[in-house]
């Protein structure tokens, strides 16, 4: 089933007396409990076809489909309700918000979407179990390392119940040991909970780990690679 | 949890967060104890002015404000005061015969009013009785005694015990003229009111101008409170319709101004002070938005309502405004608290305040109302001060406050 679907995808840019077309027909579908990485230079269009698909953007031409809502065609505050409740994401850095203990960080979204402080309290602690942070859930992001905060921020990711995780260079800022961990944990979580997983990444090592690897050159799809 | 993360980001940078705080709280502090002290101030003179002066209603005769004529005077007034202290609120009336004068020692003369009073009920409408420091309140000297203000016995180079002279026209229009002997000198701190009165017996000044037995110029009336002011004043009039009665609003309105201006004043100063740490509340927060734009971003991208990012901003401002604000007022409240008791001590600039009738030792007066307006305009403040720093952490697209380099 698919759980994305973008057709004939395009972005342009009016910056200058010059038009760039920063996507240039992007079709593609994502399905459940997928693993992909989208990868390419920079200004391969990688970042403005993310944030599109993250409802971050709007395209100028072509359609998005998550979950069959047209997320193209939602407004900005719609967009906002939109991404809360079906998209998480893990950023590159800045991801917890500071103030916020492990578990508070996890409960944030879930606040957002209005669920009871018993129910929010009890999912924190089992997804923070999950990424292997039980014993840590009082800490604050700066007694955390860097692998550990991002192992919140997927925590916090999947306590909004989406459909699918959008993870921006999440291993960017981590050592190797971190990586390997993170992405191992992402994995399993992937496997258990069959939610799909987007990266965008220059990381040669989430490359490997991806089961799906799109290559974007000059805003197109120049290859699309399923290791399944 | 917005308030916790609210409360928790203003402790983020608490140097920052501890100077603007302090910034506030001695505006804060300023302000309350400003207001404290003026209202002590102004309650002080008012206090003076009704219970020593003028006490809280005066009849006449409708004619006699005019221009102070001896026979605009009211026929049966000591009959009159009589009747006026059965009704309810009334603790005090007292007849009085009030005439302009010339008041002369042997160095020098000058004009003042001189009021015949009967002593006892004189004592239930007036404290001036009080306020005696030297000799007696007409118990020592008993032929013709006279109570002058400090004021006027220094002008008239006389001390206790020394005889002056009271030129006056009587009521067959001679000019006739007493001797009185001082048998005490009053002190209220308000050199005007010393300097233009003196204190004569009722029967003295009655049998100098040759006028009748029970007749009165002027009838104070003294009440149990303020609130009873208008009811008993309507109570007078309309028992006595061909009299003049009026409130001590009327008789000297500028001291009901004064206690009015002294409010408006001091919320003013209040405000002015507001205004000024606003624009450093407004500065502190603009740097905290400015700092925190990739974390608003991932906020907002991960799907917190502009709204509540607005919301967020502001509750943080008015936090920290009303944390500095709390801070202040307490502190005006403690000190207004120690020197309501104690006073505080302004004989330095006596002569010019006693002057303008203004006591030199000060008394701030704390009102419940006043610490609630400003607490309020502490909040105001907060919010109005958050709308710009609010505003412009809205003004990033998620996706590019993600991607700005700090």
């Amino acid at each position: 089933m698919n759980v994305i679907e973008i057709k004939n995808l395009v972005k342009i840019y009016n910056d200058s007396e010059v038009k760039v077309h920063a996507v240039n027909g992007i079709d593609l579908n994502f399905q459940e409990g997928e693993f992909a990485a989208v990868v390419g230079p920079s200004g391969s269009g990688k970042t403005t076809f993310l944030n599109m698909v993250g409802g971050l953007d709007q395209p100028s031409e072509g359609q998005i489909m998550v979950g069959g809502t047209h997320v193209d065609q939602l407004k900005s505050s719609e967009l906002i309700n939109f991404r809360l409740r079906n998209i998480g994401f893990v950023f590159q850095a800045y991801n917890l918000i500071p103030v916020l203990t492990a578990k508070e960080n996890v409960e944030f979204i879930m606040q957002l979407q209005g669920t009871p402080k018993k129910e929010r309290e009890q999912r924190a602690l089992e997804l923070l179990k999950k990424v292997g942070l039980e014993g840590r859930e009082d800490s604050r992001p700066s007694k955390l390392s860097g692998g550990q905060q991002q192992r919140v921020a997927v925590a916090r990711a999947l306590a909004s119940k989406p459909k699918f995780v959008l993870a921006d260079e999440p291993t960017a800022n981590l050592d190797s040991k971190s990586t390997e961990n993170l992405l191992d944990i992402m994995e399993e979580l992937n496997k258990q909970e069959k939610i799909t997983f987007i990266f965008s990444t220059h990381d040669q090592r989430v490359v490997n780990k991806a089961r799906r690897v799109i290559t974007l050159e000059d805003g197109k799809v120049i290859s699309d690679v399923n290791r399944n | 949890m917005i308030w916790s993360v609210s409360w928790r980001n203003i402790w983020r940078n608490p140097v920052r967060s501890g100077v603007i705080i302090a910034a506030i709280a001695v505006g804060m502090f300023a302000g309350v104890f400003t207001t404290t002290f003026v209202k002590g101030w102004m309650n002080q003179r008012l206090e003076v002015g009704v219970e020593t002066e003028v006490s809280y209603i005066q009849v006449h005769h409708p004619r006699f404000s005019d221009n102070y004529d001896l026979k605009m005077s009211i026929e049966n007034g000591k009959a009159i005061s009589e009747k006026i202290l059965s009704i309810e609120g009334v603790d005090g009336a007292s007849p009085r015969i009030v005439l302009q004068s010339m008041v002369s020692s042997a160095e020098t003369g000058t004009g003042v009013k001189i009021i015949g009073v009967e002593p006892e009920q004189e004592k239930t409408t007036s404290n001036l009785y009080t306020y005696i420091s030297e000799g007696d309140y007409f118990e020592s000297v008993s032929r013709n005694p006279v109570v002058i203000g400090q004021k006027l016995a220094k002008k008239l180079n006389v001390k206790l015990h020394s005889k002056i002279v009271v030129t006056i026209q009587d009521a067959n229009g001679n000019i006739t003229a007493g001797a009185f002997r001082i048998c005490g000198i009053f002190d209220t701190g308000n050199n005007m009111f010393e300097e233009m009165n003196l204190f004569v017996r009722y029967s003295d000044l009655r049998n100098l101008i040759s006028m009748n037995e029970g007749i009165a110029h002027e009838i104070t009336v003294h009440l149990t409170g303020q609130d009873k002011l208008d009811r008993v004043k309507s109570e007078i009039a309309a028992a006595y319709p061909v009299l003049e009665v009026q409130t001590w609003k009327e008789v000297t309105p500028e001291l009901g101004y004064l206690n009015e201006i002294g409010d408006m004043y001091t919320y003013i100063f209040t405000v002015i002070i507001l205004l000024a740490l606003g624009f450093g509340i407004v500065n502190t927060m603009l740097m905290v938005v400015l700092e925190r734009i990739k974390e608003l971003g991932m906020l907002m991208a991960v799907g917190m309502a502009k709204l509540k990012v607005f919301g967020m901003i502001m509750l943080e401002t008015v936090l920290l405004t009303l944390t500095g604000g709390v801070i202040g007022i307490i502190l005006g409240v403690v000190l207004t608290m120690i020197t309501s008791n104690s006073g505080i001590d302004l004989s330095m600039y006596a002569e010019g305040l006693e002057d303008m009738g203004y006591a030199a030792h000060i008394y701030p007066v704390l009102e419940t109302k006043m610490v609630i307006i400003i607490a309020i305009l502490v909040i105001l403040t907060g919010i109005i001060a958050s709308v710009y720093p609010a505003r412009k952490a809205l003004k990033y697209n998620p996706a590019d406050a993600l991607r700005i380099d700090m």
